[in-house]
């Protein structure tokens, strides 16, 4: 089950028509609302992660803007210029999930911003790498980092993670890194639906048509030198040996 | 029911595990298959199309970069296969997600024969791919057709 999502007024919202909610379909009831709705924020240059992560983040009944860079994620958080803005007080972000590797930003610079801020500081960030390197994780989590999901992620990662701010879970051992499936489980099994797709040679036909996320991208420029990307040499200071993930002790977001 | 949907789906069943045997996809492909429901029916193919969208624009970035002769910037080339792998990985195209890791390797070698044919390598690849699952989407939209429904297959 999931819930549409509602545009801010302004916001960057990834809402596509072919996602359009279509609820009591088949006679089934959407499940009762059990608090305010989750806001997810989540940013990523790749137009096929944020999809993807959009996907699961609305099955586990989660709002979500997308935005595809750093820079698009602070603006839309009011957090681009030194003013400080009023309407920015109102708007709610529950969570901001976030891939490391990004031209311009990265999600680590994005972390730390987020961080720096009065109004949104206590908001817990996720980030994501398709690289699972140590001092990176252990990097991210120093800078307040709430948890590290390993690329691709999976429906499992989205649900821990949901779970987590509704407060029912708490994390289950102090690995950061991903896991195989936790015993969290909110049935959302659906029955084999009846297929109908169309899927045309000439790729041109089959492009969705543009999001709104599409029409507000950045052009693709080359991404900044991330020397984790490229090399296997480990980062910042040496460590003398292969620590296992510090759990992160993390206060309340104060989300209840 | 219907001995004509039966074998429909049959067929199915075996295409699809035949392509997870061969290595075209792996279960990232299979988690993408379990997030589409009866709200969502084109998600599967909606994201494929956009990887299919992405590979064009990539490979096309890299040809161009490997044929600035002389002045090949391989760091320019490196960060297009990074970014190839990376939805590669997030659709489940195990074999294209492959040559990226070998393709990345290349790059920072700057090997410049070797990217050259890692590069027509990624192509022809994701070509056959999207010709796979256009067989494989056209089985579906038979079987619906038919009347019947599309089976969901255990890889395991």
């Amino acid at each position: 089950y999931y819930y549409s999502s509602m545009a801010k007024d302004g916001g960057v919202s990834c809402l596509r028509s072919s996602e359009m909610l279509n609820v009591g379909i088949g006679g089934m009831e959407p499940p009762p609302l059990d608090l305010d709705e989750v806001h997810v924020l989540a940013v990523d240059d790749s137009l096929v992660d944020r999809i993807v992560i959009e996907r699961l983040l609305r099955i586990t009944s989660c709002k979500v803007t997308a935005v595809d860079s750093g820079w698009r994620a602070l603006e839309f958080l009011g957090l681009d210029n030194d003013k400080a803005s009023d309407e920015f007080d109102k708007l709610k972000v529950d969570m901001i999930i976030t891939d490391y590797c990004m031209p311009g930003m990265t999600g680590y610079e994005l972390l730390k911003k987020i961080k720096e801020s009065s109004s949104f500081r206590q908001v817990p960030v996720v980030i994501m790498s398709s690289e699972n390197v140590l001092t990176r994780i252990d990097r991210c989590l120093e800078e307040g980092a709430e948890d590290f999901l390993l690329k691709p992620v999976k429906l499992a990662d989205v649900k821990r993670l949901r779970s987590c701010l509704t407060g029912d879970v708490k994390l289950s051992n102090g690995n950061k890194r991903k896991l195989p499936e936790d015993s969290v489980s909110v049935d959302t099994s659906l029955p084999p639906p009846p297929l109908s797709l169309t899927f045309s040679t000439n790729s041109s036909d089959s492009s969705p048509p543009l999001s709104p996320v599409e029409v507000f991208s950045s052009p693709l420029s080359s991404p900044e030198d991330d020397d984790d990307v490229l090399t296997s040499s480990p980062e910042g200071s040496p460590m003398s040996e292969e620590s296992p993930i510090r759990r992160q002790k993390m206060g309340s977001p104060g989300l209840d | 029911m219907d001995a004509h949907v039966a074998q429909l789906q049959m067929q199915y069943r075996n295409y699809i595990l035949s392509l997870y045997q061969q290595g075209f996809l792996d279960d990232q492909f299979t988690e993408l298959k379990s997030l589409q429901d009866d709200g969502t029916p084109d998600f599967v193919a909606e994201v494929l199309s956009l990887f299919f969208d992405d590979c064009v624009k990539l490979v096309g970035n890299m040809a161009r970069a490997l044929d600035q002769t002389g002045t090949v910037d391989f760091s320019q080339v490196g960060a297009n296969v990074h970014q190839l792998k990376g939805s590669s990985s997030s659709v489940g195209a195990k074999r294209v997600k492959g040559l990226c890791i070998n393709f990345k390797e290349l790059c920072e070698a700057k090997n410049y024969e070797g990217c050259v044919r890692c590069l027509q390598q990624v192509d022809i690849e994701y070509k056959t791919l999207k010709a796979k699952l256009q067989d494989m989407f056209n089985l579906e939209k038979q079987i619906v057709q038919a009347g019947g429904i599309v089976p969901q297959v255990d890889i395991n």
